[in-house]
């Protein structure tokens, strides 16, 4: 019984928040990773297209709440996510036409690209806190629990309790089928082949008459919906914060390259690499180590690092990488 | 960057023509807002001007982004607190020697790994690492966590911590140069020699780490708690032993002065001298090395990596040695920055100010340039306080025609955010129009 409770709490507290969380990392890593392979520079703004895609959704949310449109036991705010992705993507696409265009152009190196992008950043940023503000905002409505603690109880009649968030469901749902969408553009369609042609070989992609200008406007586009489901899949789960999103850049740009940056199934993989070890790290394992261990209290929460150390986590992750298999788990691009 | 290097002419009254406007901008400060307004942007300005000095190194010299610039500021934060705070009664002997066992303990561990991964090989080698990171990790938990609960019990409302050494402020500065130096040493040491950006991720994430050790550590310096009451260095001195002192306030009441304004613009334009002093002196010195021959082989190296390695250059190397110069520079700046403010709050440090704010001083003032960093530094760290100013009034008349209600409250909130459009334009401005900045490199 007491390692049934003890699997029960490591599903509860380790297993389902990390792989709700792992699938917010991939989506965003797939869009680092694809912003990677087809322009060739690490989208330093990633973080803060999120934050403005989120914020954009949030504000239809409030629109369609105010309306009284609801989505019945979901949250208003997937009803809000195309309009959102859509905004995001025309974002992404004007700032193309009014920035990276130029220095696609003069072929510049990639460092030149991410200082490039460091300016986009800011101005992101910007417009965001112009959006939302900086606060911290739950948008989540519809039904909160799929599974309770009182119910999982009466279901099983375990003492540990587990608790099924509806968040962390349609997180992990909705990464399902945009991934399963993502991958069949890329290997089915014909832009998606064009665009892995044009990752592969930029030079002999143009040869073969691809046209460059479409690649790269389609690549933002698909880039800002994967930003914009990405964080508004984070906030739902968590809540929003702007400054939050920044920071999710590290995490984010750690598992584009522990999975091999360029390398979609790599992004997904190396997100959740980094989610398991961060949640796994920074849980107390306390509780199960009692379970597992009768007759035995430990003194301190058996907690191997604090979760103000989290960031830590992907940082050392991203290091070991760097160090042992610089092109990442699957073989990803060095440009 | 590279391709937009032409050796173009630019005036030789460039440079004095800048500075100028930017004296003029902080006379203007002076006369309209007051001397001390003035002068507490002109210091923060130049301490922020030593900062870009260590980025341009990085990014200028050598072509190196570094996205922690904001992790090293906070690191050489550190040593005033370290060096020149007077030492917590009984610190030391409740925890000093768990610490340090912890300390040794955790460097023989990594030592031993180091040494098992270069001597064994397959399966056995993973094994072997494995174990002796974890258990060096358990090690080092046994010993650090009772000496840091027993350092934390000891007067946790104004201690708590280890508390310093009591030596002077001077001390401490370049001990932060040093710190922010190892740090960096160890971050180029891995991230260097592989694709140009994954130093900028590398940094970005120290930086974010550097700053949770400074938030979380209490033993070491309080963390979210914060350090006050931070020595001056010499000859600083205190507004109030200036107002207590008779010849200050009878010299200030001959020329017409209130001791009290008097007393606090001393004390900001003792601090000036003393930044002006380290400004000059590095200066001297990294324009000295830009001329030498390793200035010009780090040119070198920066245009064309392959022609200076073909030229038996070792890259990496020269690498992590600018990497470490210019991050021993920002600790330093980081340092000096803790002395003028006289505490240390760890939750202050945020990457916009403290890194990418750095990057667009840079790059506006010249990239390469050590003049330009330091007009970029001033420079821009005056739009950067003017801009939250300003913000509120623009927007202000810009929401003018609109009717009172939310939105109008919601135009005006979001003003203060001014700042980060203000940045985000002019960095993208300066790196298509002029990408070689206001005052080019030579």
């Amino acid at each position: 019984m007491d390692i049934i409770n003890a699997l029960v709490a490591v599903t509860n507290y380790v297993i389902i928040p990390a792989t709700a969380y792992g699938a917010q990392l991939a989506l965003g890593a797939l869009g680092v990773t694809l912003i990677y392979s087809i322009l060739r520079f690490s989208n330093f703004a990633h973080g803060d297209t999120m934050a403005f895609g989120t914020g954009v959704t949030i504000l239809i949310t409030w629109g369609f709440q105010a309306m009284g449109i609801s989505f019945g036991p979901l949250p208003t705010a997937l009803l809000a996510l195309p309009f959102g992705i859509v905004i995001t993507s025309a974002l992404m696409l004007g700032t193309d036409r009014v920035v990276y265009r130029y220095y696609r152009r003069v072929r510049a190196a990639p460092v030149v690209m991410v200082m490039v992008s460091v300016g986009v950043m800011f101005v992101m940023n910007a417009l965001t806190r112009f959006l939302i503000g900086v606060d911290q905002i739950n948008f989540d409505d519809g039904a909160r629990f799929i599974i309770n603690a009182r119910q999982w109880r009466e279901m099983t009649g375990l003492t540990e309790p587990l608790t099924l968030r509806s968040t962390q469901v349609i997180t992990v749902v909705t990464a399902v089928i945009v991934v399963a969408a993502l991958f069949w553009f890329l290997g089915r369609t014909r832009t998606g082949k064009s665009m892995r042609a044009f990752s592969d070989n930029e030079d002999l992609a143009l040869l073969s008459g691809i046209d460059p200008n479409k690649v790269v406007a389609v690549t933002w586009i698909i880039t800002g919906a994967l930003a914009t489901i990405a964080g508004t899949l984070y906030g739902l789960d968590k809540s929003f914060k702007a400054f939050t999103y920044f920071q999710l850049l590290l995490p984010i740009f750690a598992s584009a390259i522990v999975g091999g940056i360029g390398n979609p199934v790599g992004a997904i993989a190396g997100g959740f690499v980094i989610s398991f070890s961060e949640v796994g790290l920074t849980y107390a394992w306390k509780k199960v180590v009692t379970y597992l261990i009768p007759n035995w209290e430990p003194d301190g929460l058996v907690q191997l690092l604090s979760t103000d150390y989290k960031y830590a986590v992907s940082f050392t992750i991203l290091i070991l990488v760097l160090i042992f298999k610089p092109t990442g788990l699957f073989k990803g691009k060095i440009v | 960057m590279s391709n937009t290097r032409q050796a173009a002419e630019t005036s030789r009254l460039r440079a004095p023509l800048f500075f100028a406007i930017m004296t003029a901008l902080i006379v203007l400060e002076g006369v309209t807002s007051g001397w001390n307004s003035a002068l507490g942007i002109l210091n923060m300005g130049l301490i922020s001007a030593i900062m870009a000095l260590g980025v341009n190194m990085q990014w200028g010299y050598a072509g190196l982004f570094n996205a922690g610039a904001m992790g090293f500021v906070a690191l050489g934060g550190l040593a005033p607190v370290l060096i020149s705070m007077p030492p917590t009664q009984g610190a030391f002997k409740a925890g000093g020697f768990g610490l340090i066992v912890a300390f040794i303990i955790a460097a023989i561990a990594v030592l031993a790994a180091v040494w098992l991964y270069k001597r064994l090989h397959g399966l056995a080698r993973g094994l072997a690492v494995a174990a002796v990171l974890i258990v060096g990790f358990f090690a080092y938990r046994f010993f650090l966590d009772p000496a840091v609960s027993a350092i934390e019990a000891i007067n946790p409302s104004a201690a708590g911590n280890l508390g310093g050494l009591g030596l002077p402020t001077l001390i401490s500065w370049p001990v932060g140069a040093i710190l922010a130096a190892g740090a960096a040493w160890l971050v180029g040491k891995t991230a260097l020699g592989l694709r140009s950006d994954y130093l900028a991720i590398a940094t970005l994430g120290i930086a974010e780490i550097l700053v949770a050790v400074l938030k979380n550590e209490q033993w070491l310096d309080r963390g979210v708690l914060n350090v006050n009451g931070i020595p001056r260095p010499w000859p600083v001195p205190y507004e109030i032993n200036l107002q207590n002192s008779q010849a200050f306030v009878a010299q200030m009441q001959a020329w017409g002065i209130d001791p009290t304004l008097g007393s606090t613009i001393t004390v900001k334009l003792a601090f000036l001298v003393l930044f002006v002093v380290v400004i000059l002196v590095l200066l001297w010195l990294t324009e000295m090395s830009l001329r030498s021959p390793w200035g010009r082989m780090m040119r070198a190296i920066r245009d064309n990596e392959i022609s200076a390695a073909a030229m038996g250059k070792n890259i990496t190397r020269r690498h992590l040695q600018i990497f470490v110069l210019g991050s021993a520079v920002i600790g330093l700046a980081g340092a000096m920055m803790i002395s003028l403010d006289g505490q240390m709050t760890p939750s202050s440090y945020n990457p916009l100010r403290y890194t990418f704010l750095i990057l667009v001083m840079v790059i506006v003032g010249g990239s390469g340039s050590n003049w330009g960093a330091i007009l970029g530094g001033v420079l821009i760290w005056y739009v950067w306080v003017k801009a939250g100013d300003w913000g509120p009034d623009i927007m202000g008349l810009l929401a003018s025609p609109f009717p009172d209600g939310p939105f109008k409250a919601h135009m005006i909130a979001s003003a203060a955010h001014m700042r980060m459009l203000v940045m985000g334009v002019i960095l993208l401005g300066v790196l298509r129009f002029s990408p070689r900045g206001l005052l080019p490199e030579k």
